[in-house]
């Protein structure tokens, strides 16, 4: 019995740490009602500030607690200031995908500027442990334990009797009224960043002594932990967060004791898609309560599409069709089939969350489904690797949208938030679903494309194969978009209220979007597998599904044309510059966030 | 016909609670085939919650909804809509980035009938493979929808047909409004609530809407109307109930109603905050 001790002691202490987290969270969404996505990367700083602070300042542990918590704070005052402050009487969507952009920015300037290698964060403490009960506690776990404590009571304090904890308060339960009786909004946020930052940073500090490692992919599985936890909790429910880490620590590390470590995370993304299903306003949520009628088209930009011409297009696809008979190098070829992989993968996306409107976040697990599918059928069954495509198209159709399902009831930033999950929880089921996907050692001999019998290794019958199927593709979605599905969709996406109040059934629609959209991102995901002959669970990752929706948001949300307008420009242009490959997801961050600022149609317009 | 029914709409005993606050409490109503209701009451009575729950964006705590004769109490605003009950809401809800054609179109969506076929589970598939592949007959049922929008359009003058194919975003407030209405009637609906279709309209403005919604109930449609302009409500209503803090404090023609002593407290308890006479004096 005394493991099981251990198992909650090491719960409570893991879920101590989310709390510093998740509590920032619910700070933010209290007051602002948005889900920061860059709180994990205010954590990751604060873990390489304190390996800075105790590996070569050799700062003593309070100094290296404090220098962490204000550097993080000043951050987070950074984020609130320049990221976020400039969007507030913007659409819904653009502090959502400011958030995501400054996440990938901050996370790769760590890494830019540590390298992604691990390293060794020592504690700082004396290594004993002391007997309680059956279990053992060391001097660690009772520092976390005090940070947590001491924080909450600052918090509490803070909230309780100052000022401007009330104007926190006030702001949060009701902004507008706040705001006419004289309180400072802005003031409000860079005191809820700053904090909920402090918080966030110190948190990574523990984490990273903790484990005695920290790394750069700590920061979205800091995010995630967090904002399950703080959903769990209650959105912007403070105290509720609090619980919800604990919740979630407990619920971890019981899932280890009995099935293994590998399957922590599945448990933190089931819960949170449980509760997302079942209680989407949190646990201690009180009554269903309906959202307060918005007003028109507030989530995305209105704004005029650029008219394409037909004989535009059409000369655009007559040039690119004949390019390789020209002398271009090998080189141009394989950037512009990456390209028009990546404009497949934007095609579904484009239609998910700029059509109809559901911003996901997990669209790479899409790939992996249709890669996985017509991997295995090719190599298990000898299916023509034509036909497998097609089958991991359907899979991935099928599967992703069954998948899915649970969060077509959700809007907003909660469909970022399940889709981000669940695209963890494909991921997590192929890492540990070792006798179908060969678990960590992934798929290799996956056969090359084939068409007719014919292998197609020339790089030019590659080129023309994945131009062809984007094409089609691209021209199929233009003719769903001229249907009554199309102006369905965008009607739901406007407006899901009065869509149902005319009789458009959210499931049926939102299904046919993630079946039509599944399809072309599993072919993609099927083409990639058979040009790779490789794949594991990590070949299609979290930033492939940034880096297409930064090439959405480029093109124009919904925006056909523009999404292969953006493939070709976000693969390309890099290319063009020569800019070396750790620069360009800091790029794409980039990107993204000068788009939200500056262009928030995109380049062609919202459609 | 001969229906077996007594009233279109009947409400029994309808009753929302938010946390503490009874925002509808036991309403009874009934609405015959072909009448005008209108509802009245100051701020917050609960008549928008009313229209909610009606129409099954919300969900009533206690009583029942019934329409022609079937309880239709707590059905999803789907199947609400299929069975012809169309409204429109109080602070507007066209889609934005839609032309005003397609708002329009939208509105007629449970008319579809060739590219939806009524068939179980694979329904939708089917329907994502004939909006793909439109055969004539789904290209015809498009096209005769076409026409009939532009009928419904023709009703509101030169307002909305040289806009037609600008996005609702860029319309006039008023005409936001209109398009609203043209999508509710776009549904061919038995039964058609509107939520103060005036708010926000200049006197002209106001009694070109209050014509169209004279000419609908001469066309025989039944209406059940919120609205705070008196004037307009003593024009039109059959019946008219006033509502007070969600429960009906009078009912019956609108000239007795005008002059109940309970009406006029309640408005005058309120500090006359945005009430019926001052903007119908305005
Ligand atoms: N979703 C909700 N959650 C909590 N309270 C609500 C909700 N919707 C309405 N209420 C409250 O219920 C009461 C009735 O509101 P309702 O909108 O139905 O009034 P109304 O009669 O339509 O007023 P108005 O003339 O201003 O439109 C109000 O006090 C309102 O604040
Ligand atoms: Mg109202």
């Amino acid at each position: 019995m005394s493991s099981w001790l251990d198992y909650t002691i090491n719960g409570l202490i893991v879920g101590n740490v989310y709390a510093l987290v998740a509590v920032g969270l619910a700070l933010i969404f209290g007051v602002s009602r948005l889900i920061n996505f860059a709180q994990g990367s205010i954590y990751l700083v604060g873990a390489y500030i304190g390996w800075v602070a105790v590996v070569q300042l050799h700062t003593p542990l309070p100094l290296t607690i404090i220098l962490v918590a204000v550097v993080a704070a000043l951050v987070g005052l950074i984020i609130e200031r320049f990221g976020l402050r400039p969007l507030q009487n913007s659409v819904r969507i653009a502090p959502l995908l400011a958030t995501i952009g400054i996440s990938f920015v901050l996370d790769q300037l760590v890494m830019l500027t540590f390298s992604p290698n691990p390293r060794a964060l020592p504690s700082q403490l004396p290594d004993v442990r002391f007997q309680i009960g059956g279990g053992t506690i060391g001097p660690l776990d009772l520092l976390i334990a005090g940070v947590g404590i001491t924080s909450a009571l600052l918090l509490f304090v803070f909230l309780r009797y100052t000022k401007l904890g009330w104007a926190v308060r006030a702001a949060s339960q009701d902004r507008d009224a706040a705001m006419q009786m004289g309180v400072d909004v802005n003031r409000v946020n860079q005191t809820v960043f700053g904090i909920a930052a402090a918080l966030g940073g110190v948190s990574g500090l523990l984490v990273g002594m903790y484990y005695n490692q920290i790394d750069t992919a700590m920061s979205l599985q800091a995010t995630l932990k967090g904002v399950v936890a703080e959903v769990v909790g209650g959105a912007g429910n403070v105290p509720g967060a609090v619980v919800g880490s604990l919740l979630l620590g407990l619920v971890e590390s019981y899932g280890i004791a009995v099935f293994g470590t590998s399957y922590r995370n599945l448990f933190a993304f089931l819960l949170l898609v449980v509760v997302l299903v079942l209680r989407p306003n949190g646990l201690f949520a009180s009554a269903r309560q309906a959202p307060p009628e918005p007003l028109t088209g507030t989530f995305i930009a209105p704004s005029r599409p650029v008219r394409i011409p037909r004989w535009a297009f059409a000369v655009a696809v007559a040039l690119f069709a004949i390019l390789p008979l020209l002398p271009v190098s090998f080189y141009v070829l394989q950037t512009l089939i990456n390209a028009w992989l990546l404009g497949m993968l934007a095609l579904s996306l484009t239609l998910v969350a700029g059509t109809i409107g559901q911003v996901s976040l997990g669209h790479a697990a899409l790939l992996a489904i249709g890669a996985y599918t017509s991997a295995l059928l090719s190599l298990t069954l000898n299916l023509p690797v034509g036909l497998a495509i097609i089958a991991g198209g359907l899979m991935s159709a099928a599967l992703g949208t069954i998948l899915i399902s649970p969060s077509f009831r959700l809007r907003g930033h909660y469909v970022s938030i399940a889709t981000l999950a669940i695209g963890e929880i494909v991921s997590l089921v192929i890492l540990n679903w070792e006798s179908v996907t060969r678990g960590p050692i992934g798929i290799s001999g996956i056969p090359p494309l084939s068409l007719f019998g014919y292998d197609l290794v020339d790089p030019k019958a590659v080129y023309w194969f994945s131009f062809v199927v984007m094409v089609v593709l691209a021209l199929l979605q233009v003719r769903l978009l001229g249907s009554h599905l199309g102006r369905s969709f965008r009607a739901i996406r406007d407006d899901d209220i009065a869509a149902r109040a005319y009789g458009l059934s959210l499931n049926r629609y939102k299904s046919l979007a993630f079946i039509f959209g599944g399809f072309a991102a599993g072919v993609s995901g099927g083409i990639a597998a058979h040009l790779y002959s490789y794949i594991n669970h990590e070949t299609f990752n979290t930033q492939q599904s940034i880096l297409a929706l930064t090439v959405v948001i480029l093109g124009g949300l919904g925006n056909v044309v523009g999404a292969l307008l953006g493939a070709v420009a976000l693969v390309g242009l890099p290319e063009v510059f020569r800019i070396a490959a750790e620069y360009r997801i800091l790029i794409y961050g980039i990107v993204l966030l000068l788009l939200v600022r500056f262009r928030p149609q995109g380049l062609l317009g919202t459609i | 016909m001969g229906e077996a029914y007594a009233s279109l709409l009947s409400l029994r005993g309808l009753t929302r609670r938010f946390g503490g606050l009874t925002a509808v409490d036991g309403i009874d109503l009934d609405l015959a085939k072909g009448g005008l209701v209108s509802i009245i009451g100051p701020n917050g009575a609960g008549k928008t919650t009313l229209f909610n729950l009606v129409t099954g964006l919300d969900r009533p705590d206690a009583g029942t909804v019934s329409f022609e004769g079937r309880d239709v109490t707590g059905l999803s605003p789907e199947r609400l809509a299929a069975q012809g009950i169309a409204r429109t809401f109080q602070l507007g809800r066209v889609f934005g980035n839609l032309s005003v054609m397609d708002n329009v179109l939208i509105g007629a969506h449970t008319r579809l009938r060739a590219v939806k076929p009524a068939v179980p589970v694979i329904g939708p598939l089917l329907e994502l493979g004939l909006a793909l592949l439109r055969p004539s007959a789904v290209r015809a049922e498009e096209e005769r929808l076409r026409e009939e929008v532009k009928a419904i359009l023709a009703r509101f003058g030169e307002r909305l047909l040289p806009r037609i194919d600008q996005p609702a975003y860029s319309l006039s407030y008023a005409n936001r409004r209109r398009v609203e209405i043209a999508r509710a009637l776009a549904l061919k609906p038995r039964l058609l609530l509107l939520d103060e279709p005036t708010a926000g309209m200049n006197p002209s403005e106001t009694a070109e809407m209050q014509g169209l919604v004279a000419e609908l109930k001469a066309e025989g449609l039944t209406i059940l109307l919120i609205e705070h302009k008196l004037e307009m409500v003593m024009r039109l209503s059959d019946r008219v109930i006033v509502m007070d803090e969600g429960k009906k404090i009078a009912e019956g023609p609108g000239e007795q109603v005008r002059g109940d002593p309970k009406v006029i407290e309640a408005y005058l308890g309120h500090g006359l905050s945005g009430t019926a006479e001052q903007e119908s004096a305005a």
